[in-house]
C-alpha cells in the first residue's frame, strides 16, 4: 500500500474543505472497500479523510411519512432498524444479503453506494481494463465472466455493479444527498450510477469533492409488501449472480403497484422499468410475471461466460411477484 | 468381509486389544486451550531481536526472460534493506533430481532454482524479493520493482491440450493403470452401458494459515520456524540448497494451521525466506498474503475423466473403463492417481484404467487432500449411479451385487474391508428407504429433494518414524517424535496410545513433536502420519518395557523376578502379573535400581541409521503392496435441496459411515471426517480456481472470489466409525485424514440428479448448470 496521510474529520464542513482542496483525497467510510482496494494499489490516495465521526449516522422518519437514512449509518444498523424493516422490507433484507456481518458491522452507507466492481481484472494490474486504465482494452470480455453484467453493458466495460442495497434502493426511488463546498444538491438512484459507455473509469454522477450526506425514501405504500431475493453460489457471502428487488401492490387480482429492480446482472443498480410498465394494470398472474421479466431481458446480451444470467433474471424475477403474490414480504 | 489374516501369536497387550484406559475415548486435545487462546505460536508469529520482513515480487508474464529489473523506486522506499533478484542473489544449489533412495529429494516444489535464472515459468514465480524493516514498506516496494521481459509462447489451457496427453508413469508410491480382459469389447457387447465424461477444475487449498517462514542465520546455523507438514524434507532441503550439514538446520514447526498437502513440498517462499535473511544478516519473516500463496504454491489439477460401465441385465458389473487427463507444471508437480480407487472398488469381470498428463506452463501442482481419490470417485461413482438409473435399480444395491471378494485388478486380499456394513448401516440411519427412486418425486414446499450415495476409498500407508519413549522415577512419560499438528490431534493420540502401552494415565504422558531435533517423524501425509508413529511408539514401548522387566529381574527383591515378558500386563503404572498377580509399579523397579528415568528408542537418525531406515521402509512397503490392499473406505449418505426456479443446491442433511479402522479417540476422528466433508461439499458445489486460459493467470487468488463453503453452506453432519480395527496396521489404524473428501462430490451430485433428473459431469455444480 502506498503511504498516505490520514485525517479525521470532525465535522462536515472540515471534510468537504480537505477534500476540495486536494484532488487526491478520498473519503474513508468503514474502509471494507476502499482500503482493500488499496492494498491492491488500484485506489492511491494521497489522503483519507476520515468521515466516520461525522453527525450522519441517524435514520429518522421525514414529514411526507418517508425515511431520511445519513449516510453514515452502518449496513447492519440499517438493516436492522423497525422503520426500514416495517416500510421497506425489500431494503433490510437486501442489506442482509451483502457481505458478512463483520463487513456490515463496518460498511456504510455512502461507501455501499460507491463501492466499486468486482471484476476480477479490474483488481489485478497485470490485466488489461479500462476502467482501471482507460484505453488499456477489457480484460473480462473474452476472459472471465461469468460475475459480469448482460444489461448496461458497452464495448469497453460489461462489469457489474455489486451493491445489494443500491437495487433495493433503486427499486424505492430512493434519493441521494450529496453536498460540497458548491452546495447541497439531490440525485435520484436512477441517475446517480452511470453505465460504462465509452468512460467505465466515471462510474457515478457524483464529482470527486462531493460526499453523500444521506438517502432519502419517500413514502411508498407499495414498499411495504416487498422483498428481496438474491441468486448466488454458495448460500451466504457472495456477491449475486442474479438479485431481484420487487415490491408489489395487487388489488382485485391486478397490480396497481410495482417496484422493480435486478442487481448482478447490470452496470449499475437497475430499475426494471420495462417489467413494471408491463405490469402496472395487468393481471396478477404467473403468465404476466413471466412476461414482464421477459420484456426487461429483451436488450441483455450475454457473452458465453453469463449469458445464463439472462434466463436466471427471468426466473428470478418471476420466482420473487409469484412469492410476493403468495407469501407477501418476509416475516 | 473377506478373508482374515493370521493374528499376532504372543499375547496382544490392551493398547492392541483397545481395553486400556485412554485409546477409544473421545479425549479434548492436548493443545486446545493453547489455540483456544492464542497462546499457541505459529510460524508468523515467533518474535526475534532485529527481525526483518520480506515480500515477493511476481512476474507478470507466463513465460519468458527477464531483460530488465529497475529496483531504483523500491530501494528509494524508507526502511528498505535490500532488493533481491538473479541479478545480485547469491547462488543456490539447485534442487536436488528425485531418487527414491532418498525420499527428501521429493520435496521441492518445483525445479526452478528461484533468483539464480532469469527464466520465467509461469504467471506469478517469484522475481524478486524485497526486504525491509516493515511488512508494509516491503509490500509496498515490492509493488514498485518493475521487472521487463522477453516473453515466450506458453502453453497454459488444460482444456485445449488434453489430446497432448501422454501415458503417465507409475512408480512404487503411485499406481498406474490396469488392464483386465478386453474392457472395450465388453462395453460394446454390455446389454446396459454407461459412458460419460466428467470434468473437475483446479482446487486450491486455503488452509485458514497462509504459507509463513522466519528464518534466522546463526553463522551457518539456520534456524527456520514454518508451518510444514515435512520437517524432515524440509531441513534436508534447504541443507543441500544452501551447502551446510544437515545438522546446521532447525526446523520448529509446533502448530501448523492446516495444510491439506499445500505445506508437503518446499515452495519459493521459504527458499526466499531463508535467502533473504542469508543476504541482509538479519533474522527475515515473510508470511505470504493469500495471493501469494495462489501464486507461487501448488494446488489441486484439474482433470478431464472419462468411466465407461458395462453391465448384465441384473447390474453384474462386465465392463469398467476409467481414464483420466491431469496436469503437472513443467517444473514439477506430482502426476495424480485419478483412476486409483477404480482399481478396488467394483467387481468388474473387464477392467481399463488410464492415466495420462499434460504439461503446462503453470506453478507446479501438488497433493491436496486425497490426490487422485477425490476427483477419481467423483466421476467413478457419478457413473456408477447413472448405470443404476440406467438399470432401474437402487444405487447401493448396484453396488453391493458389484462389491468384490478380492480386488478386482489383480486378485490380491483385502487386507479388510467393510463397505457392505457401511452402506447397510448407513442406509438404517440415514432412512434411505424412504427415498422414492424417481427424479423429481420428493419435494418440501418449493424445494426439490434428492438423496444420494456415493462410496469413499483412500489407501493405507504406513511410513518410518524414529520415536523414543523415556519414563521418569515420578511416574511421567515423554515421547518424542518429530512429527507435525496440523490440527488433526496428533500428539493427544500418542499421548492416548503411549498411556496403554505403558498402562500409565494419559495425563502422565507429554508428547514432543514438531523439531527437527525430535527422532525424524514422517511426514504428514496419505493420511498415514498417525499409524506410522504408532508403530514405532509401540515398539518403543515394548522395548522400554523389556528393559524395565530387566532392571527388576536383576535386582534382588522384585517380585517380578523370574517373569517373562510374555507374562506380564501394564497397568497401574507398573508391569503386573496378570490381573491379580503379582507386580510393581516402575517407579518402584526404577528406585531399586538407582536410576532416575528409562529410555527406550526405535530407528536412527544417524546417517547409516537413515539409509537403513528408508531401506527397510521400501522393502517392507513392496511387500507389503504384493500381499495386502489396504484402505479406508466409506459410504456417504445426503440430501439435497434445489431451487427448481434457480438452480441453486444447499445440502440439508448428510450422514457418513466409514470404516476407518481403530477409533483412537473419537471426538478428533469425527471432527477430521466432517472437516473432509465440508471440503468435498465446497469441491461439489462452489470451489474452482479461475485460471485465464489465455495466459494462465490464476484470477481469484483470494477467499473473496475462490468460494470456499461458508456456515450456511454446511449442514449438520453425523458421521459413524465401524471401529474396527484392520489386522495388518498398527493398532488397527487405516487412517482418517483424506477418506472422507472421496466421494463427497459424487453423493452430491447424485442426489441432485436424483432432485432433477440432470446429471450435472462438470463440477463445480454451480446454479447455472441447472437451469
Ligand atoms: C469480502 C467482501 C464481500 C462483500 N460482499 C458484498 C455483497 O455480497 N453485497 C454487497 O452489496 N456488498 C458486498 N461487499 C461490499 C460492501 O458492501 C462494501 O465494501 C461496503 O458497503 C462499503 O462501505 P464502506 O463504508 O466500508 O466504504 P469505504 O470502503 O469506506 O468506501 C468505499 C468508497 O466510497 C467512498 N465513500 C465512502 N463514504 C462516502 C460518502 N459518504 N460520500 C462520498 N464518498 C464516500 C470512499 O471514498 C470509497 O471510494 C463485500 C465486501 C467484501 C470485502
Ligand atoms: S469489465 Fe470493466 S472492470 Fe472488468 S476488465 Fe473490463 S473494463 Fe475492466
Amino acid at each position: 500500500m502506498r503511504p498516505f496521510s490520514y485525517v479525521s474529520a470532525p465535522d462536515v464542513a472540515t471534510a468537504l474543505r480537505a477534500v476540495a482542496d486536494d484532488p487526491g483525497a478520498k473519503f474513508l467510510g468503514g474502509g471494507t472497500n476502499l482500503v482493500d482496494l488499496m492494498r491492491a494499489g488500484i485506489e492511491q490516495p494521497d489522503t483519507v479523510v476520515d468521515i466516520t465521526s461525522l453527525p450522519l449516522a441517524e435514520i429518522g422518519e421525514r414529514p411526507d411519512g418517508g425515511v431520511r437514512i445519513g449516510a453514515l449509518v452502518r449496513n447492519s444498523r440499517l438493516a436492522a432498524h423497525p422503520l426500514i424493516r416495517a416500510r421497506y422490507p425489500v431494503l433490510s433484507q437486501a442489506v442482509l444479503a451483502g457481505a458478512s456481518a463483520q463487513l456490515r458491522n463496518m460498511a456504510t452507507v455512502g461507501g455501499n453506494l460507491l463501492q466499486r466492481t468486482r471484476c476480477p481484472y479490474f483488481y489485478d494490474r497485470t490485466a488489461a481494463c479500462n476502467k482501471r486504465e482507460p484505453g488499456s482494452g477489457c480484460g473480462a470480455i473474452g476472459g472471465f465472466n461469468r460475475g459480469h453484467a448482460v444489461l448496461g453493458v458497452s464495448g469497453a466495460c460489461i462489469a457489474a455493479h455489486p451493491s445489494d442495497m443500491c437495487v433495493a434502493l433503486a427499486a424505492l426511488d430512493a434519493v441521494v444527498e450529496v453536498e460540497s463546498v458548491r452546495g447541497v444538491r439531490r440525485v435520484p438512484m436512477a441517475s446517480f450510477h452511470r453505465p460504462p459507455g465509452e468512460t467505465p473509469h466515471v462510474e457515478t454522477d457524483l464529482s470527486p469533492d462531493e460526499l453523500v450526506t444521506a438517502v432519502e425514501l419517500p413514502p411508498s405504500p407499495t414498499a411495504a409488501n416487498s422483498r428481496y431475493r438474491k441468486v448466488r453460489d454458495r448460500a451466504s457471502y457472495a456477491f449475486a449472480l442474479v438479485s431481484v428487488a420487487a415490491a408489489l401492490e395487487v388489488r382485485d387480482g391486478t397490480v396497481t403497484g410495482v417496484g422493480l429492480a435486478l442487481g448482478g446482472v447490470a452496470t449499475t443498480p437497475w430499475r426494471a422499468r420495462r417489467a413494471e410498465h408491463a405490469l402496472l394494470g395487468a393481471p396478477a398472474t404467473e403468465e404476466s410475471f413471466r412476461r414482464a421479466a421477459e420484456a426487461e431481458l429483451a436488450p441483455a446480451t450475454g457473452l458465453p461466460g453469463n449469458a445464463f444470467k439472462i434466463e436466471m433474471a427471468r426466473r428470478a424475477v418471476t420466482a420473487t411477484l409469484r412469492r410476493l403474490l403468495t407469501e407477501g414480504s418476509p416475516a | 468381509m473377506t478373508s482374515t489374516p493370521t493374528a499376532p501369536t504372543r499375547t496382544p497387550s490392551p493398547v492392541e486389544t483397545g481395553t486400556g484406559r485412554s485409546v477409544g475415548r473421545p479425549l479434548d486435545r492436548v493443545d486446545g486451550t493453547a489455540k483456544t487462546t492464542g497462546a499457541a505460536r505459529y510460524a508468523a508469529e515467533h518474535p526475534h531481536p532485529g527481525l526483518a520482513h520480506a515480500a515477493l515480487v511476481h512476474a507478470a508474464v507466463t513465460r519468458g526472460r527477464i531483460t530488465g529489473i529497475d529496483a531504483a523506486g523500491a530501494e528509494a522506499v524508507p526502511g528498505v534493506l535490500a532488493v533481491i533478484t538473479h541479478e545480485n542473489a547469491p547462488a543456490m544449489k539447485p534442487p536436488p533430481p528425485v531418487s527414491v533412495l532418498n525420499l527428501s529429494s521429493l520435496a521441492s516444489g518445483s525445479s526452478v532454482n528461484y533468483l539464480n535464472t532469469d527464466e520465467v515459468h509461469w504467471n506469478g514465480q517469484p522475481v524478486a524479493v524485497v526486504v525491509a524493516e516493515t511488512p508494509e514498506a516491503a509490500r509496498h516496494a515490492a509493488g514498485l520493482v518493475r521487472v521487463s521481459y522477453r516473453e515466450l509462447p506458453a502453453t497454459v489451457d488444460f482444456a485445449a491440450e488434453e489430446g497432448n496427453a501422454v501415458p503417465q508413469k507409475s512408480s512404487a508410491l503411485q499406481s498406474g493403470g490396469a488392464r483386465k480382459g478386453d474392457a472395450e469389447a465388453a462395453l460394446a457387447a454390455a446389454p446396459v452401458s454407461v459412458d460419460l465424461r466428467f470434468t473437475t477444475p483446479p482446487y486450491h487449498h486455503n488452509a485458514i494459515e497462509p504459507h509463513a517462514t522466519t528464518a534466522v542465520w546463526d553463522g551457518d546455523r539456520l534456524t527456520v520456524h514454518e508451518g510444514t507438514q515435512n520437517i524432515t524434507w524440509l531441513r534436508d532441503h534447504l541443507a543441500l540448497r544452501f551447502g551446510v550439514p544437515v545438522r546446521n538446520v532447525r526446523v520448529v514447526a509446533p502448530y501448523v494451521g492446516g495444510a491439506f498437502g499445500g505445506k508437503t513440498m518446499v515452495w519459493a517462499g521459504t527458499v526466499l525466506t531463508v535467502l533473504a535473511a542469508r543476504v541482509t544478516g538479519r533474522p527475515v519473516r515473510m508470511a505470504l498474503t493469500r495471493e501469494g500463496v495462489y501464486r507461487t504454491v501448488g494446488g489441486r489439477t484439474p482433470s478431464a475423466q472419462r468411466v465407461a460401465l458395462g453391465a448384465r441385465a441384473d447390474g453384474t458389473l462386465t465392463a469398467l473403463i476409467h481414464t483420466s487427463v491431469t496436469q503437472t507444471g513443467r517444473t514439477g508437480g506430482l502426476p495424480e492417481q485419478a483412476t486409483s480407487q477404480s482399481r478396488h472398488l467394483y467387481a468388474a469381470e473387464n477392467i481399463l484404467l488410464r492415466q495420462n498428463l499434460v504439461e503446462l506452463d503453470a506453478v507446479p501442482n501438488t497433493p491436496m487432500r486425497a490426490p487422485g481419490e477425490s476427483i477419481g470417485t467423483f466421476a467413478l461413482e457419478s457413473a456408477v449411479d447413472e448405470l443404476a438409473c440406467a438399470l432401474g435399480l437402487d444405487p447401493i444395491e448396484l453396488r453391493m451385487r458389484n462389491e468384490p471378494e478380492r480386488n478386482p485388478v489383480d486378485g490380491k486380499r483385502f487386507a479388510h474391508r467393510m463397505l457392505r456394513e457401511a452402506y447397510a448401516l448407513g442406509a438404517e440411519r440415514f432412512g434411505w428407504s424412504g427415498r422414492t427412486p424417481e427424479p423429481g418425486s420428493m419435494r418440501d414446499g418449493g424445494w426439490l429433494v434428492g438423496l444420494g450415495v456415493a462410496s469413499a476409498y483412500h489407501p493405507s500407508w504406513q511410513m518410518p518414524a524414529n520415536v523414543t519413549v523415556r519414563l521418569s522415577a515420578d511416574g511421567s512419560v515423554v515421547v518424542r517424535c518429530g512429527f507435525h499438528e496440523m490440527g488433526m490431534g496428533g500428539a493427544t493420540a500418542q499421548a492416548q496410545i503411549a498411556a496403554d502401552a505403558l498402562g500409565v494415565p494419559f495425563e502422565a504422558v507429554r508428547v514432543e513433536y514438531g523439531d527437527s531435533d525430535l527422532p525424524s517423524g514422517p511426514g504428514a501425509g496419505g493420511s498415514a502420519q498417525t499409524a506410522s508413529v504408532a508403530a514405532s511408539l509401540l515398539a518403543a514401548c515394548e522395548k522400554l518395557k523389556g528393559s524395565l522387566l530387566a532392571l527388576a529381574r536383576r535386582s534382588g527383591g522384585s517380585p517380578l523376578r523370574g517373569r517373562r515378558p510374555g507374562d506380564l500386563e501394564a497397568r497401574d503404572g507398573g508391569l503386573w502379573a496378570g490381573p491379580a498377580g503379582p507386580g510393581e509399579t516402575y517407579a518402584a523397579i526404577l528406585a531399586r535400581a538407582g536410576r532416575d528415568s528409562a529410555e527406550a528408542a526405535v530407528g536412527s537418525d544417524t546417517r547409516v541409521g537413515k539409509v537403513t531406515g528408508q531401506l527397510r521402509f521400501m522393502s517392507k512397503l513392496l511387500r507389503d503392496r504384493r500381499r495386502w490392499v489396504k484402505a479406508a473406505c466409506g459410504a456417504h449418505f445426503c440430501e439435497v435441496r434445489v431451487d427448481p426456479d434457480t438452480g441453486e443446491v444447499r445440502v440439508s442433511r448428510w450422514l457418513g459411515v466409514f470404516d476407518v479402522g481403530r477409533v483412537v479417540n473419537a471426538k478428533m476422528v469425527a471432527s477430521q471426517l466432517r472437516g473432509g466433508i465440508v471440503m468435498g461439499i465446497g469441491m461439489a458445489l462452489s470451489e474452482e480456481t479461475l485460471v485465464d486460459p489465455r495466459n494462465g493467470r490464476i484470477m481469484n487468488p483470494g477467499l473473496a472470489d475462490y468460494h470456499v463453503p461458508v456456515h450456511a453452506d454446511v449442514p449438520p453432519i453425523d458421521v459413524h466409525c465401524l471401529d474396527v480395527p484392520d489386522p495388518t496396521m498398527p493398532l488397527g489404524l487405516l487412517g482418517v485424514g483424506e477418506v472422507s473428501v472421496t466421494g463427497v462430490a459424487a453423493a452430491i451430485a447424485n442426489a441432485v440428479r436424483h432432485a432433477t433428473g440432470r446429471r450435472v459431469r462438470d463440477l463445480p455444480v454451480t446454479p447455472d448448470k441447472l437451469l
